[in-house]
């Protein structure tokens, strides 16, 4: 795994976001460092999506910017530094887990773990043969969320990540994102259910105002 | 990129459907033609270039629109979009076109001397026809791509996508058929409209992918 | 608009960021409200005057009263063309400037394209029917035209379909570039066609050889018609605008209810 020189950092100035044309949210600041996460809750239509898109820069930001730094050759800028885990998973039902996970490690580079040890740090060994359409709803975000350990990048930012998860799942996923904060990642989850994760920051999002 | 091509061909394959249902209707379409104009050999050997092309364009307009739908529904695209300092986004949506010709528009290719004969084409005029048609279906790919990625958020933006591009093949479409018939017949001439179709196929595949890359990132919602 | 860490003054920031966004169409919208008058006037006198004098031009030995047609025909083609260029100068507003008025600029002039090319294609037609003594000729010229008139249709096409105007602007922005960068391949391939195919002996118009005659109400038609494509041009961007203020205000509405429900 590569390891940056100095200490990494996410940071969003006054940010503001937009969607069909319409303010979801504004004047979101925070600054985040390497091993701290931040978990922004809200209730629907708050613009929790929204946001996590306009930081890895899916979306522009209608104001502010999205800013990070230390990240050295390897991570210039946020939309380099990081996973993105959306509500969708991003695989194909046709390809098997493992031809799944196999392209995303190739296509998205600095390999960390093979796929095999990722699927068994999520309970899934055993099933990599199988095709990803066959999967139950929590399998798929397990092996969605496998992906996110066969590449290597500093910050994960997940969109309701425990979706679908049973409770063991959720106790897993949460040792799994302790482990990366300890390695110095950084991690923005969009949640409305307790993470467990201990020490983590909250960014509370109200609906848009009129 | 190797990945991408492999895994987009794998795709293309196991689902299967795509490629039959283009040959099919390739198939379909130069099979009315002599319902409608008659049975007369010498007239169908006459437009039979014109005929293989525009069946061959019609089809290979089939399954353009989830060439980016597919990944966009997937959340796939997203990934795709987000790497792009890794490869370039155009890059990608080239290596994607390219798969998609190779699963979805190469049978096309294949079966053309097939057809060339209902349509009593001579030996020569059938290896022009299937030889155009190699060097220009890709163009209509790399344009396509265009419309695909500007109905990518559509719901059924598939018959729009045709519109859109139709237009912009009659180029492909005129040198295409005019090499195909200057292959046979006399005065007119055969490699002048070839290299003007490959070098319009080398234009699109520039372009085609660049403005596809744009609009894929001015899509995201 | 509320977020946790950092909200000062939320109300203030959006109140003063709506202003701005609004500031550049408001102010276009009064200048448009002081032009259209103006420009439409001006439009209408040009036009009665390049009109009236076509009318008491000679008329052409070959082809008699006939050859009348021409100073609209002439005019609706110029505009065709025109029309199409304004919008791909817009589109390149959109994408490079991502100027706000440049999309409704785009959006708004496509339809009034289509109609003049539509009209350059029927007054072609109609003035063909006496001379080829057919209504429809695949020439290269025409055929141009009518893959011209394809192309507007397909951007009105691709900005219905899409609700969000910003998303279809940039469409329609990329979309009309393609086109633009097409023109010249289709232009040139549809003469190349047309050669090939040997055409039955056309009409033409060649241009440096029209006597002063019939250029003079020519030209001053030209002019009548492109001021009356701004005034549209200017009413068709002003309604648009209007369009969409209507639309936010309706989702604003339809936010407080929603907020007041809870």
């Amino acid at each position: 795994m590569p390891e940056p020189q100095d200490e990494m950092r996410l940071i969003a100035e006054e940010l503001s976001g937009e969607r069909g044309g319409e303010t979801v949210f504004s004047g979101v600041s925070f600054a985040l460092g390497s091993g701290e996460a931040l978990m922004v809750t809200g209730p629907n239509g708050a613009g929790k999506s929204t946001l996590l898109r306009v930081l890895c820069g899916l979306l522009p930001p209608a104001e502010g910017q999205v800013s990070f730094s230390g990240g050295g050759e390897d991570w210039p800028d946020s939309a380099a530094a990081c996973h993105y885990l959306g509500h969708r998973n991003a695989m194909k039902a046709a390809l098997s887990v493992m031809e799944n996970l196999a392209f995303w490690q190739r296509f998205l580079g600095n390999p960390h773990l093979d796929p095999h040890e990722a699927l068994e740090m999520v309970g899934l060994d055993g099933i990599g043969h199988l095709p990803f359409g066959y999967l139950s709803t929590g399998q798929r975000r397990r092996a969605a969320i496998a992906r996110l350990l066969v590449s290597y990048r500093p910050v994960w930012l997940l969109d309701e990540p425990t979706s679908g998860l049973d409770r063991a799942s959720e106790k897993q996923f949460a040792e799994l994102m302790g482990v990366h904060l300890e390695d110095g990642g950084l991690i923005v989850a969009a949640t409305h259910l307790p993470l467990g994760l201990n020490g983590a920051r909250e960014l509370a999002m109200r609906g848009a105002e009129l | 990129m190797l990945a991408l091509f492999l895994r987009e061909t794998r795709l293309g394959v196991r689902a299967g459907s795509g490629a039959l249902t283009g040959v099919l209707f390739f198939l379909a379409v130069v099979a009315v033609i002599p319902f409608g104009v008659g049975p007369d050999l010498n007239l169908l050997a006459r437009i039979g270039p014109a005929i293989l092309w525009i069946g061959a364009l019609l089809a290979s307009l089939l399954g353009l629109e989830r060439l980016f739908q597919a990944d966009r529904e997937d959340g796939s695209l997203d990934l795709l979009l987000l790497t792009g300092h890794r490869h370039m986004t155009a890059l990608t949506v080239f290596v994607k076109c390219l798969a998609h010709w190779t699963v979805n528009v190469l049978p096309l290719v294949v079966v053309t001397p097939l057809l060339g004969l209902f349509m009593n084409l001579e030996p020569l005029g059938i290896a022009a026809a299937t030889a155009t048609l190699a060097v220009g279906t890709p163009a209509i790919t790399f344009i396509g791509a265009v419309g695909a990625a500007l109905a990518v958020a559509l719901p059924r933006g598939g018959l729009l996508v045709s519109v859109l591009i139709l237009p912009l093949t009659i180029p492909v479409l005129i040198f295409g058929v005019a090499a195909a018939r200057g292959a046979v017949a006399d005065p007119d001439p055969f490699l002048p409209p070839f290299l003007i179709l490959a070098a319009l196929m080398l234009f699109f595949a520039v372009i085609g992918p660049l403005a596809a890359a744009l609009a894929l990132r001015w899509s995201g919602d | 608009m509320g977020a946790g860490m950092t909200d000062a003054n939320p109300q203030a920031t959006t109140l003063s960021g709506r202003l701005t966004a609004l500031a550049n169409p408001t102010r276009f919208i009064a200048l448009a409200d002081r032009l259209v008058p103006w420009l439409g006037l001006l439009a209408l006198a040009i036009l009665a005057a390049g009109l009236y004098l076509a009318f008491a031009a000679p008329e052409d030995y070959q082809q008699g009263s006939t050859v009348r047609i021409m100073y609209i025909h002439v005019p609706f083609a110029w505009l065709a063309m025109f029309c199409y260029s304004l919008m791909a100068a817009a589109a390149l507003g959109t994408l490079v400037w991502k100027h706000p008025l440049a999309d409704v600029a785009l959006k708004s002039a496509a339809p009034i394209g289509a109609a003049f090319t539509a009209l350059a294609l029927l007054t072609g037609s109609i003035w063909g029917k006496p001379m080829w003594g057919t209504w429809w000729v695949w020439d290269a010229r025409l055929t141009s035209v009518f893959v011209l008139f394809l192309m507007y249709l397909g951007i009105i096409a691709l900005t219905r379909a899409m609700d969000d105007p910003g998303r279809s602007a940039r469409a329609a922005a990329i979309l009309t570039l393609v086109g633009f960068i097409n023109i010249p391949i289709i232009k040139f391939s549809v003469d190349w066609w047309n050669t090939l195919h040997q055409p039955a002996s056309v009409f033409r118009l060649d241009g440096p050889t029209i006597h002063p005659s019939l250029l003079w109400p020519l030209l001053i038609c030209a002019v009548g018609f492109t001021f009356l494509f701004l005034t549209l041009h200017l009413m068709a961007m002003r309604a648009e605008i209007w369009r969409r203020r209507v639309i936010a205000m309706r989702r604003l509405s339809a936010r407080a209810a929603e907020r007041a429900a809870r």
